[in-house]
C-alpha cells in the first residue's frame, strides 16, 4: 500500500488550514461592493398574508432593497420542488403543494421566508427586517403528523387533500398477513422515531452576486452539491442558464445531509443581487437554522413481528406515518420509502414483509434527509422490536438475531435489496467479545450495590450506500442519476490535479482522495492537489451524502487512473523501447520489469507535454476523465453494543461502554474511517438521550430553537468509543468500499434504548431518554 | 460609535465601530481575521473562543468597546514563526477535527485549560472542562485525545524547562 498508499492511517493534508484558522467559509468571503441580507420571516405557524407594508422598512438607514415574493414572481423565478416522484399505492402522483421561495399568499410554517431586506451591514439589515409590516390572518395550525391526517385538520396545500402527500406500499401484504395469522408470536409496538435538527455546526449561508457586464451569476453556498445546486437553481427554478451560472461551495462546515437541498435563500439571494445590483451575503443566524434548515425524521409506526414455533421471524408489518413539514424538500419523499422500507429486511430473513407509508405535510419545518436518512428508523423499529421479541420470548438477544441472521450471499430481500456480502455473525462476535458481554451480569451486581441500574443493549444494522444504479434509481422516481465523474490532470512537471463530483465538508477528501493517486503511482500525497466544490473547475458532480463519496466518488477516480495509467505506461514503454505490457509503476518510477531500466514518472509526463518523442499517432497530453455508475448499492452492516448506568434517583443515563463493531469493506484510511464511525454514534446517541424538537401544538411555535433549549451531545456527555472493523470487501466497485459516513448514527439509537430499558426493566420509553422520560418511565413500570 | 484601540496578535489594530458591534465581529468583519467563527447566537457553541490578556473568552459575549485596551489572541496568532503550537499539531495528528468550523474555538479553550492545569490533565477533566465548546463531526473522541496528548507534551516540556 506504501506509506501513503490505500489503508495508511496518514494524518489530514487540509488541517493545517483549518488549525490555523485559515479555513475559508462562505461567511469568510467578501466581494467589492458586497452587502447584506436579512430575511422576513413568518412568526405564525400558519396564515394568510392580507397585506405587506414595506415603507417604513424602505426609510430605514442603510436599506438598499426590500423585496417580495410577487416581485420573484414577477421576474419569472419558480418554485422549489421535490424531485424524486414517489406514486401512491392507488398508482396516482404525490400530492406536492406549491412552495415559492418567498411566501406571497399563506405561509405555513414559522420561519417561512416572506421578504429579503438588502442593507449596507448586518444590523441595518436585520433592524430594517423587523419594519417590514405583514397583515396576517392566523389560521389554525397542526404540527404533528397523525393529528393532521385526523378528519377535520387544519388543510395546509390546496393540492394535498387531507394533508396526505402520499399513501404507498411495498411488499406483500396478504402473506404478511396470513403469516401473522398463523405465528406462534407476535410482538407488537408503536415506535416513534424523534425529530431531530441537523445542526451542522457552520450555519447556512448564501453570496449572491449578479456581474451586469458579462450577465452572471456567482453564488458561494453552504452545499454539500453545488453542482446539484446549479441543475436545480437553472433548469426548474429559473435563475440563469447553466452557462451564466457558477456555484461554488468553498469550505463548508459541516452537512449531515441538511446541505444537500436547494434553498429558498441561495436562489433569493441571486436574484435579490440582479435587482438591487449589489452582491447579496446571508448568513443564519442558529435560531434561523433551527427554525429552516431541512429536519430529519419524525416517524410514528405500528409493528408486528411474527415468530414460528422455533422463533424463526415469519412476518413483518409495518405501518408509517411521517411527518414531512410544511414543504417537500428536495428528496424528501424518498426518505421514508426508498431509503427506509427497502431496509425493513434489517440482517434478517423474513420471508414476508409489508411497509405502508403516509408522507403528511404538517406546519413544521420540511423535514429531508438526516445522516442516514430513512435507515436509522428502519435500524431503530427492527432493532427495538427484535430486542422486544427476545425479552417476550425469553430468549437472549444474541441468539434470537443469531437464529435469525442471513448467511449465504447474494441475498434478495423481499423489499428490492439485493444484499450482496456481508458476515453479521463476525461483527455479532467480535462486538460482544469486545465489550465482553460474558461478564455484563457480574458488573450489573456490581452496579446494583452502588444503588446504579446496569443495562446491555445491542443493534445489528444493515444500511444501503452508494446511491445507486442511475437506471435504477430513474425507475423508482428519481430525477437525477446518482453517477459520479473524476477528472486526473497530470502536469508537465508531474504533480497530479483531481477534479471530483464529490464535495468534503469534513470527511478528508483531500486526503483519502489523494492516497488513491499515492497509492497508483507511488507518489506522494503532497504531490497531489484534490479540487472539488466549484462548477467551473469540475464540469459536472452529484455530491456528497448517503456515504458514496468513497464507494462511487472514488471508484469514478479509479477509473481515470486507470486511463491516465494506460497512456502513461505507452509513453514509458516508447520512452524505455520496451513492451507496455512489461512496465510497472511504482514509487515515482516507471519500470521495465525484470529489468533495471526506468524512467522517473515526472519524465513521463513531462515527455507527454513536450510531445517530441510519442508513440505514434498519441495526442499530446495527461489527462484523463470518468464517469462511473454504480452497478448496486453497498451494503455496509455491523453490531453495536451499549452499557449503560442508570441513576434511579434522577433517571440520569450514563453510558458507561459503546462497541462499535462494523464491516466497510475495504478501507483507504482507518484513522478517518474511525472518526467517521466515533461523530455517527455522537448523533445517534445523541438522538437517544438528548436531542428533541419540540413544537408548540398550539401555537406551532419552535420551541427548541436555540442551544439553550436544545440539547447537543457535549463532550461530558460521551465516553470514549471501542470501534473495530471486519471485512467482506464489495464487490460491487473496483475499491471494494462500501461506505461509512452514516452508521454511526444508524446502529447506535437502538443500542441505547435497548441497554437503558434492559436497566429500567419496561420497555415503555420514547426517545429521547432524558432524565425525566427515564425516571417517569421507572416509575411506572414493573420489572421484566 | 465606539473608537477602539487593541493589540490583536501582536499588533496594535484600532477602528470606530457601532457600539453594538461583538468582538467576534470586530475581528471579522473590520479586520479581515476570520479564523474565529460564529455557531450560534447564545453563547453556547465556543466556535468564538479568543484570548483576552490571557484568559480563554467567547468573542461572541463581549463588545469590542469592551475589549478596547486589551491583549487578544485569535486562532491565526497561535502558530509562532510558521510552527505548529502543540495544540495544534495534536488536533492534526490525532484527526480532532472533520469540517474544521469549530476547531478555532475548540483550539482556543484548550489551550487555555492545558495553561490552568499545568500538572497534566485526564479525560474526566478535559471532557468536563470542555462543556462550553460543541462539536458535531468528531463525538468528541479525537478532540479528548488530542487535548491529552497535546497537555502531556507541554507538561513535559515544561518540567524539562524547570
Amino acid at each position: 500500500m506504501g506509506i501513503e498508499g490505500i489503508g495508511a492511517r496518514v494524518a489530514r493534508k487540509e488541517d493545517r488550514r483549518f488549525v490555523t484558522g485559515a479555513g475559508r467559509y462562505v461567511d469568510d468571503m467578501v466581494v467589492p461592493g458586497m452587502k447584506h441580507a436579512a430575511f422576513v420571516r413568518s412568526p405564525h405557524a400558519h396564515a394568510r398574508i392580507k397585506g405587506i407594508d414595506v415603507t417604513a422598512a424602505q426609510a430605514m438607514p442603510g436599506v438598499i432593497a426590500v423585496l417580495g415574493g410577487r416581485e420573484l414572481q414577477a421576474d419569472g423565478i419558480g418554485n422549489l420542488i421535490c424531485g424524486w416522484m414517489i406514486h401512491s399505492k392507488d398508482g396516482s402522483p404525490m400530492n406536492m403543494g406549491a412552495w415559492s421561495p418567498l411566501a406571497t399568499e399563506t405561509v405555513r410554517y414559522v420561519g417561512d421566508a416572506v421578504a429579503i431586506v438588502v442593507a449596507e451591514t448586518k444590523g441595518q439589515a436585520r433592524d430594517a427586517a423587523e419594519a417590514v409590516e405583514i397583515d396576517y390572518e392566523e389560521l389554525p395550525a397542526v404540527t404533528e403528523a397523525v393529528a393532521a391526517l385526523e378528519a377535520g385538520a387544519p388543510q395546509i396545500h390546496p393540492e394535498a387533500n387531507g394533508n396526505l402527500i402520499y399513501d404507498w406500499e411495498i411488499g406483500e401484504a396478504k402473506a404478511v398477513d396470513e403469516a401473522i395469522s398463523r405465528a406462534a408470536h407476535v410482538t407488537r409496538m408503536r415506535i416513534v422515531n424523534n425529530r431531530l435538527v441537523p445542526n451542522a455546526m457552520e450555519p447556512r449561508a448564501a453570496l449572491g452576486h449578479y456581474d451586469k457586464a458579462e450577465d452572471h451569476y456567482t453564488c458561494w453556498t453552504t452545499s454539500q452539491n453545488p453542482h446539484v445546486a446549479r441543475l436545480v437553481m437553472s433548469a426548474f427554478y429559473n435563475v440563469a442558464p447553466e452557462n451564466k451560472l457558477r456555484v461554488i461551495a468553498p469550505d463548508v462546515g459541516g452537512g449531515f445531509g441538511s446541505k444537500i437541498y436547494i434553498y429558498p435563500e441561495e436562489i433569493v439571494c441571486l436574484w435579490a443581487s440582479k435587482k438591487s445590483g449589489v452582491p447579496v451575503k446571508w448568513v443564519a443566524d442558529r435560531t434561523e437554522s433551527f427554525l429552516t434548515d431541512a429536519h430529519g425524521r419524525d416517524h410514528v409506526s405500528e409493528v408486528q413481528m411474527a415468530f414460528d414455533a422455533d422463533n424463526r421471524m415469519t412476518a413483518l408489518k409495518v405501518d408509517t406515518i411521517a411527518n414531512f413539514g410544511a414543504y417537500m424538500s428536495l428528496f424528501s419523499s424518498a426518505v421514508p420509502t426508498y431509503l427506509y422500507a427497502t431496509l425493513l429486511s434489517g440482517q434478517y430473513v423474513i420471508p414476508a414483509i409489508h411497509a405502508n407509508v403516509r408522507a403528511v405535510y404538517t406546519n413544521t419545518a420540511p423535514v429531508d434527509a438526516y445522516r442516514g436518512a430513512g435507515r436509522p428508523e428502519a435500524t431503530y423499529l427492527l432493532e427495538r422490536i427484535v430486542e422486544t421479541a427476545a425479552r417476550e420470548l425469553g430468549v437472549p438477544p444474541a441468539e434470537l438475531r443469531r437464529k435469525n441472521f442471513i448467511r449465504e450471499f447474494p441475498y434478495q430481500t423481499p423489499v428490492i435489496m439485493n444484499y450482496d456480502a456481508g458476515d453479521y455473525e463476525a461483527s455479532l462476535s467480535a462486538a460482544m467479545e469486545a465489550a465482553d458481554y460474558a461478564g455484563f451480569e457480574k458488573r450489573r451486581d456490581e452496579a446494583k450495590a452502588r444503588g446504579k441500574l446496569r443495562g446491555i443493549g445491542m443493534s445489528c444494522y444493515i444500511e444501503a450506500c452508494g446511491i445507486a444504479p442511475s437506471a435504477a434509481v430513474g425507475s423508482l422516481g428519481a430525477g437525477v442519476g446518482l453517477w459520479e465523474s473524476a477528472e486526473v490532470r497530470v502536469n508537465a512537471a508531474g504533480t497530479i490535479e483531481v477534479l471530483t463530483g464529490s464535495h468534503s465538508h469534513g470527511q478528508g477528501h483531500e486526503t483519502t482522495f489523494a492516497q488513491l493517486v499515492s497509492d497508483r503511482f507511488g507518489v506522494g500525497i503532497d504531490t497531489v492537489n484534490i479540487v472539488h466544490g466549484d462548477t467551473d473547475k469540475v464540469q459536472m458532480g452529484m455530491g456528497t451524502y448517503g456515504s458514496r463519496s468513497g464507494a462511487v466518488g472514488m471508484s469514478a477516480i479509479v477509473k481515470a487512473l486507470d486511463k491516465v495509467e494506460k497512456k502513461a505506461k505507452k509513453i514509458a514503454a516508447h520512452l524505455m523501447e520496451a513492451d507496455e505490457g512489461d512496465i510497472v509503476i511504482e514509487n515515482g518510477e516507471c519500470k521495465v520489469a525484470g529489468t533495471d531500466k526506468t524512467v522517473p514518472w515526472f519524465q513521463v509526463a513531462l515527455a507527454a507535454y513536450t510531445a517530441h518523442n510519442l508513440p505514434e499517432g498519441m495526442e499530446p497530453g495527461l489527462k484523463e476523465g470518468a464517469f462511473y455508475d454504480p452497478s448496486n448499492f453497498t451494503f455496509p452492516a455491523g453490531c453495536y453494543i451499549c452499557e449503560v448506568e442508570v441513576d434511579p434517583d434522577t433517571g440520569k443515563t450514563e453510558i458507561v461502554q459503546f462497541v462499535a463493531a462494523d464491516d466497510f469493506g475495504n478501507i483507504i484510511n482507518p484513522m478517518i474511517v474511525e472518526g467517521q464511525v466515533h461523530g455517527g454514534i455522537a448523533q445517534g446517541v445523541g438522538q437517544a438521550l438528548l436531542e428533541g424538537t419540540r413544537y408548540d401544538p398550539g401555537s406551532g411555535q419552535l420551541v427548541t430553537a436555540s442551544y439553550m433549549d436544545y440539547t447537543m451531545p457535549r463532550a461530558d456527555d460521551l465516553p470514549s468509543f471501542q470501534v473495530s472493523t471486519s471485512n467482506t470487501p464489495c464487490p460491487g466497485n473496483p475499491l471494494g468500499i462500501k461506505g461509512c459516513g452514516e452508521a454511526g448514527a444508524i446502529g447506535s439509537p437502538p443500542a441505547v434504548i435497548n441497554a437503558i430499558t434492559d436497566a429500567i426493566g419496561t420497555n415503555d420509553l420514547t426517545m429521547p431518554a432524558t432524565p425525566q422520560a427515564v425516571w417517569s418511565a421507572l416509575k411506572s413500570a414493573t420489572r421484566h | 460609535m465606539s473608537k477602539v484601540e487593541m493589540m490583536v496578535n501582536g499588533r496594535k489594530v484600532a477602528g470606530e465601530v457601532e457600539d453594538r458591534t461583538l468582538l467576534v465581529h470586530f475581528l471579522r468583519e473590520n479586520l479581515g481575521m476570520t479564523g474565529t467563527h460564529v455557531g450560534c447566537d447564545t453563547s453556547q457553541c465556543g466556535a468564538c473562543v479568543v484570548h483576552l490578556d490571557g484568559k480563554a473568552v467567547k468573542s461572541c459575549s463581549m463588545l469590542a468597546a469592551q475589549a478596547s485596551g486589551s491583549d487578544v489572541i485569535t486562532i491565526e496568532g497561535l502558530a509562532a514563526g510558521g510552527e505548529l503550537h502543540p495544540v495544534q499539531a495534536a488536533f492534526k495528528e490525532h484527526h480532532g477535527l472533520q469540517c474544521g468550523f469549530c476547531t478555532p474555538g475548540m483550539i482556543m479553550a484548550a489551550v487555555d485549560m492545558i495553561n490552568r492545569h499545568p500538572g497534566g490533565l485526564d479525560e474526566k477533566t478535559v471532557r468536563a472542562e470542555l462543556e462550553g465548546n460543541i462539536c458535531r463531526c468528531t463525538g468528541y473522541h479525537n478532540i479528548v485525545k488530542a487535548i491529552l496528548a497535546a497537555s502531556g507534551q507541554m507538561s513535559a516540556g515544561a518540567a524539562r524547562a524547570a
